[in-house]
């Protein structure tokens, strides 16, 4: 009797957007639209505080001071520009592939480590991804100076003193130590979920341990490979503090460029040209990337 | 076989460097903040802890402090609000527009800082938010958004909807089912969107440089400042306090998720 009563309770009930498919819910006129609108305050938000900002760039990159392509003829015609944006490209693929080739046989590591030494090993990522990046840049900013730490050590063993801190190898070695927690992540995400028995199984067939890692290993883990890669790489693209503050003023790289044009010469126009295209690449490389998985993730299911 | 294990031994070393790598530069900025010269110079030749009374002694590092709490707690507050409503209604909501919702809430993620920074500040300007409280709170939310979208999103598709319906039939009635039955459950989650979002506005750097006033700065924005100007050691006091708070609350947050996991 009660429990009569609870089951045409629970039909009844009528939740909206209930998992199961039960007739209740083709009865509710409210269907799933009602916990729509729990998205909406979010969207209003990011509407006013997000999208509006963004869509002013784009506004003042085509209008000011007026009306036209002009900003960006003088962006692809100043070849001051164009370096900066080659600059900007090559300082982010340095920084990705060093972190991918460090990043690689840590994450490796990680999955077939024991508990414990895994526990200290993903302490050692998460630690850094936790500690504030101006903190970390500021560490970065004693460590390169050229009387700093790494000189000291370079100089004990007869080498240096190399000028570290305003130069692009200064700005690569800061920003792989601050992006890396962003390779190992994915990279140890999709490691650990590759079937550890493939590789003997791959030995038991004939094949090197170094023939069985690169042909059956490499290739599964190539998703993560690449969420990693594009993480560091569009963070690379756009980052600011470090280089501003490890890089030369000379060598600058768009994102300063982009301060410097709109917080120094309120050129709005200009710098609004330049955040134009810094996030069109960066939406492009996405775009990149998802084909390349969609195809990736195609040949797998074939 | 015997190639395989030189292999590794190789990786463990890589391994041990490359940990080190990530953790210890960081720390010489604490016993740095411990110098007894005024001069970023390391390792310190003397110690004192000067640099910590001068922190706590001068207003514009204090009241920097001060406001980066303040509008991390309210970010904290207005995003995990925010992030958990949307969180819900992305995983239960039936409608067309759902993909694009869920891509504008992630999208923050990848937009760069800087050209971010210029729109907020241009918009800014129009509604004279530059150096307003408020001002910095609507900046970080929308920052913060997809850090706590996103834990709670996973929380919410692992839970079981049948305990909602069975909270139903008990006569509880929907703000009751959630507070009792559903936010209990994913909790983790919700936490951790929140220790998120307290991260993300309390790191921020380049939109809060733009959207700073004299009056009103937050304490990554003093620290920016500082290192382009001078070499004051309280700037290596102020990090290693970051360093330490950051920490614990990491530790203390894997503790609370490590004994809750237990419980169950």
């Amino acid at each position: 009797m009660v429990l009569d009563q609870l089951s045409g309770d629970v039909s009844g009930a009528a939740r909206p957007a209930a998992d199961a498919p039960s007739p209740a819910r083709t009865a509710s006129d409210a269907g799933g639209r009602r916990p729509a609108l729990l998205i909406l305050p979010a969207l209003i938000a990011l509407a006013a505080f997000f999208l509006y900002p963004l869509a002013l760039v784009a506004w003042n990159a085509f209008t000011d001071p007026t009306p036209g392509l002009g900003n960006f003829v003088w962006f692809f015609s100043e070849p001051a520009n164009l370096a900066t944006l080659g600059r900007t490209f090559t300082t982010a693929l340095w920084v990705t592939a060093v972190s991918l080739l460090l990043s690689y046989p840590y994450a490796y590591a990680m999955t077939v480590a024991g508990p414990r030494v895994r526990g200290l090993l993903m302490m050692l990522v998460l630690l850094p991804f936790w500690t504030s990046l101006m903190v970390r840049t500021f560490a970065w900013v004693i460590l390169l100076q050229d009387t700093g730490v790494i000189n000291q050590l370079l100089g004990a063993v007869g080498l240096g003193p190399f000028s570290l801190i305003r130069t692009q190898t200064g700005v690569i070695i800061g920003m792989v130590q601050l992006l890396m927690p962003f390779m190992v992540l994915p990279l140890y995400a999709v490691m650990s979920g590759i079937d550890g028995r493939l590789l003997p199984a791959a030995r038991s067939l004939g094949a090197r341990p170094a023939t069985a890692f690169v042909t059956v290993y490499m290739p599964l883990s190539l998703p993560g490979v690449s969420a990693g890669c594009l993480t560091v790489f569009i963070s690379a693209l756009g980052f600011y503090i470090t280089p501003a503050l490890l890089g030369s003023p000379t060598d600058a790289l768009i994102s300063q460029q982009i301060f410097t044009q709109v917080n120094g010469l309120l050129k709005w126009g200009r710098g609004g040209a330049m955040g134009v295209v810094l996030l069109g690449l960066t939406l492009v490389m996405i775009a990149l990337l998802a084909v390349s998985l969609r195809r990736a993730g195609r040949r797998v299911s074939r | 076989m015997r190639t395989f294990s030189w292999g590794r031994a190789l990786m463990w070393a890589l391994c041990a460097l490359v940990g080190a790598w990530l953790v210890v530069p960081v720390l010489v900025v604490i016993p740095l903040s411990f110098t007894g010269k005024p001069s970023l110079k390391f390792p310190p030749d003397s110690w004192s802890t000067r640099w910590y009374a001068n922190f706590f002694g001068d207003t514009a590092w204090m009241s920097a402090l001060w406001t980066s709490l303040q509008v991390a707690l309210l970010v904290t507050v207005v995003a995990t609000a925010l992030g958990t409503a949307a969180a819900l209604g992305l995983t239960r909501a039936r409608v067309r527009g759902l993909g694009a919702a869920q891509g504008t809430m992630l999208a923050p993620m990848i937009v760069p800082g800087v050209v971010l920074a210029i729109g907020t500040y241009s918009v800014f300007l129009k509604l004279q938010l530059v150096g307003s409280l408020a001002g910095f709170v609507m900046a970080h939310t929308v920052l913060a958004l997809p850090f706590v979208v996103i834990p709670i999103t996973a929380s919410l598709r692992g839970f079981d909807r049948r305990l909602e319906s069975a909270a139903a039939s008990l006569g509880a009635g929907g703000w009751t089912t959630f507070r009792t039955v559903t936010l209990p459950l994913v909790a983790p989650g919700v936490a951790s969107g929140a220790l998120f979002a307290f991260v993300t506005s309390f790191d921020e750097v380049v939109v809060s440089l733009f959207i700073q006033s004299p009056y009103l700065q937050t304490l990554p924005v003093k620290m920016y400042a500082s290192v382009t100007r001078e070499t004051d050691p309280t700037i290596a006091a102020a990090a290693s306090m970051i360093i330490v708070l950051t920490t614990t609350l990491v530790f203390a947050a894997t503790f609370f998720v490590a004994r809750r996991s237990r419980v169950k």
